[in-house]
């Protein structure tokens, strides 16, 4: 691929499912770009993530709205941001506690924004001006030494 | 949008003569996968079901929402005194699902050949 960089744009229905349609863009983006297949599932389960919480939380499942995506190759890294209409979040991800899940003492669910942060290298979760266009910026590099 | 996931219970024996009540997933697991997910498991004879495998083979993609109705599905096993394991899982899910912690209370398996041998 081209070292200049290279921008592409995904709009997603607020429909749970469509998540998979920006995965399997950033999919082929990230193959283009010469990532290795485990940096890439990394990349799908994280801009998955992304796209439910932007299509449950952020657009509340009001399919009147869309979920932007748009993925922003450059010359040793991939930027994915997942643009919503909603509020933002301002709560950190935090690690789930699978003892603390098994007991009933925390929620089974909750682990979509701890998985982002997890699986890429950058994650940023940012509020909107007036309220909207909240969006979850990410971004995985190429490692030019094992790459 | 998201495929519908289905479910099966085989029940076989492992190599030692231990009875194993495998449940077989295909397809998504996701929010929407809760009977397949759940209410298989439900549906299992608690008095006779002790050793529990899952069989992800025919898996290829689950979400937040998916890893939480196999908590919940843990949740349920250990309150009834089951034991549960699972295979099939991609390295990438392997990953997952031990960064999440579900390892402690599910041993994986790359196969289920593997597993029965184990157990």
């Amino acid at each position: 691929m081209s070292p200049k960089p290279t921008s592409v744009e995904v709009r997603l229905p607020s429909r749970l499912g469509f998540e998979k349609v920006a995965m399997s863009t950033a999919s082929a983006v990230a193959k283009l770009m010469g990532f290795r297949e485990d940096r890439i599932e990394d990349l799908k389960t994280a801009v998955a993530e992304a796209c439910i919480n932007a299509i449950e939380h952020g657009n509340r499942l009001n399919e009147k709205l869309s979920v932007g995506v748009v993925l922003s190759a450059g010359e040793d890294q991939l930027e994915v941001k997942v643009i919503d209409d909603g509020k933002g979040i301002i709560a950190e991800p935090h690690k789930p506690d699978i003892d603390r899940k098994m007991h009933g003492e925390e929620d089974p669910r909750g682990m979509g924004m701890f998985l982002i942060q997890a699986l890429v290298d950058e994650a940023e979760w940012v509020v909107g001006a007036n309220g909207k266009s909240s969006y979850v910026r990410l971004v995985i590099r190429l490692d030019k030494e094992t790459d | 949008m998201q495929s519908e996931t289905k479910s099966r219970v085989d029940q076989v024996t492992t190599p030692a003569g231990h009875p194993v009540t495998v449940l077989r997933f295909e397809g998504d697991i996701a929010s929407t996968s809760k009977d397949a997910v759940l209410g298989a498991y439900q549906a299992l004879p608690k008095a006779t079901a002790k050793l529990i495998l899952l069989d992800f083979t025919k898996v290829d993609y689950i979400n937040s929402s998916g890893i939480a109705l196999v908590i919940q599905l843990l949740i349920e096993a250990s309150n009834s005194g089951q034991k549960v394991y699972a295979f099939g899982l991609s390295g990438h899910f392997t990953k997952v699902f031990t960064m999440v912690g579900i390892t402690k209370y599910a041993q994986l398996f790359a196969s289920e050949g593997e597993a029965l041998g184990a157990l």
